[in-house]
């Protein structure tokens, strides 16, 4: 079902974890549809990206890209960050079933989402970045519970 | 080799040798078509009768009830289908529950946009039909009550007993889907009251391809598959001979170590639930604790996914299956796990087992090992585990 890519990424998955006090951090998806990815960001003074940590609850594509997602924006300035598409994620996975892309598109959100996040925190417009909408409120998950 | 344990035997299970060695004559010896009168036919014909023999007694049906299909779906279909036409001069109106399996709950819904009424069961916390909810939703028009002997992800066993009765209190005709009960429950048609009756033979170490549906004698209902004269015009088609000895033997087999199978099964599920509870905090056991099939094990971890889950034991050689959305192709989680009241996130983190005989308890300690293990890791690595103990 998944390349082998994507199965070293689900089953050695990189840079897992949380980072204290980060400069971004976002959270995008939704308990009731299966997939919630966690991306926190420790972004210096040139805006380069240190560090990039996630967390992620879903399958075996979720995790990946989440994985890949966070290859990608390692070391890169924000700009670059922003081009990281769900596409560049898919590709650099050797690709995803089709009932699998909405995962990708998940794990460019978080980012948008962690990106948005330290640019609110600083003041600062990252072009293109708009405010992403599937940030998931606590609101909800509450409710879940 | 990697050790392989197989833990999905509700999916399918392994083709008895017994039972292959049984069929095999059937495709190069005795290949003739039952229907034909010449002699190298006869002891086909006779292999199809005492098979036929065989499972009716298994169930205290009579011989000429038996039906046999290419599988439980076909019964389902044949059953809930033939029975609403037929008895459509009466009503129009159909009870279901909503823990059924798709080839009836789908084949309700068809018949809905054709006409048809039909009333969808809750459940209770355990996945069992509430019978007060039953006896309130007869209606006058009421022709065909199809309830589940046993449910195929949760194991919970109905009371088809006090089903029967209601139905038959009032006249109506009760079709039960027994493809997860059949040759691991001891089933009698008449003890239950039981109309129609819908089996499968591969669920019992028996030939893919191959089921039966029992029809009571009385029991209006027309044929599914028309062409020439098998199963008494009912089911048109030359018979799968090799199929239907194959699945003689199975039942026979199925019955003669039911009881023994069922206890020793039993043991390792209750084994293998235990240690899971006692040692990984947030789980829960879903379906009913004790009136469940002897070889179901169904549980919900918090806070992870069920295909990841999968995935991981996979490549520990486990093989399990999961309610969760990813392993469905749709978004949403198993319709049972969520008629039983879970929150979709906990029934996405759904794991079901189902064991056969020749698993052991070795097998069992190492299965409970390796979840311990991969729970763990997919929990480190999951924001909802994160939230929920930096709030507790």
């Amino acid at each position: 079902m998944y390349t082998e890519k994507v199965m070293d990424h689900f089953e050695h998955p990189r840079n897992v974890g949380e980072i204290d006090n980060p400069s971004g951090m976002g959270t995008v998806g939704n308990a009731k549809c299966g997939d919630i990815m966690r991306i926190y960001l420790d972004i210096d003074e040139n805006q380069i990206i240190r560090d990039v940590k996630f967390k992620t609850f879903g399958c075996g594509a979720a995790v990946a890209t989440s994985s890949m997602a966070t290859e990608l924006v390692k070391g890169k300035s924000v700009q670059e960050a922003m081009k990281v598409t769900n596409k560049a994620v898919m590709e650099a996975l050797d690709g995803l079933p089709p009932v699998k892309v909405h995962c990708s598109l998940l794990a460019e959100e978080a980012i948008h989402a962690a990106l948005w996040d330290y640019a609110q925190k600083n003041g600062i417009e990252i072009e293109g970045l708009v405010q992403p909408k599937s940030d998931i409120s606590e609101h909800e998950e509450e409710e879940e519970y | 080799m990697k050790q392989q344990i197989y833990l999905d035997n509700a999916a399918t299970t392994r083709t008895r040798p017994e039972v292959v060695e049984a069929m095999l004559p059937y495709f190069t010896e005795y290949y003739g078509n039952p229907s034909s009168v010449y002699d190298f036919s006869a002891p086909v014909k006779e292999a199809v009768q005492k098979a036929r023999e065989t499972i009716a007694s298994t169930i205290g049906a009579r011989t000429e009830e038996i039906y046999f299909t290419a599988g439980g779906t076909e019964a389902d279909n044949w059953a809930i289908k033939a029975a609403a036409e037929a008895y459509r001069d009466k009503g129009n109106h159909i009870i279901t529950s909503k823990v059924e399996h798709h080839a009836v709950l789908h084949t309700c819904q068809y018949l809905e946009k054709h006409g048809f009424e039909v009333t969808y069961l809750d459940v209770d916390e355990t996945g069992t039909v509430k019978l007060e909810e039953l006896k309130k939703a007869i209606r006058p028009t009421t022709i065909l009550i199809t309830i589940m002997f046993a449910n195929n992800e949760i194991g919970t066993i109905e009371p088809v007993k006090e089903i029967g009765e209601i139905a038959k209190e009032h006249g109506i005709l009760f079709h039960t889907d027994a493809v997860q009960a059949y040759g691991h429950l001891p089933i009698h048609v008449d003890d239950l009251n039981i109309g129609m009756l819908s089996a499968s033979g591969h669920k019992i170490n028996g030939p893919k391809g191959i089921g039966f549906l029992y029809i009571r004698k009385g029991v209006k209902i027309r044929s599914f598959v028309h062409g020439g004269a098998q199963e008494r015009k009912r089911r048109a088609g030359t018979e799968n001979v090799p199929a239907i000895i194959g699945f003689g033997k199975a039942a026979e087999m199925a019955a003669g170590s039911m009881e023994e199978r069922a206890i020793k099964e039993a043991r390792l599920r209750d084994y293998l639930i235990s240690r899971v509870m006692a040692e990984i905090p947030y789980v829960r056991v879903n379906g009913h604790r004790t009136r469940r099939l002897p070889n179901n094990v169904n549980l919900a971890f918090q806070f992870i996914e069920g295909e990841s889950l999968l995935i991981l034991l996979d490549s520990k050689g486990i093989c399990g299956s999961s309610g969760s959305a990813c392993t469905s192709g749709s978004l949403d989680p198993s319709h049972v796990l969520l008629a039983i009241g879970l929150p979709h996130e906990i029934a996405h983190g759904s794991l079901r087992l189902t064991l056969s005989e020749e698993n052991t308890k070795e097998e069992m300690d190492y299965v409970v090992d390796t979840i311990k293990t991969v729970v763990e890791r997919l929990r480190n690595m999951s924001p909802l585990y994160e939230d929920f103990m930096k709030n507790k």
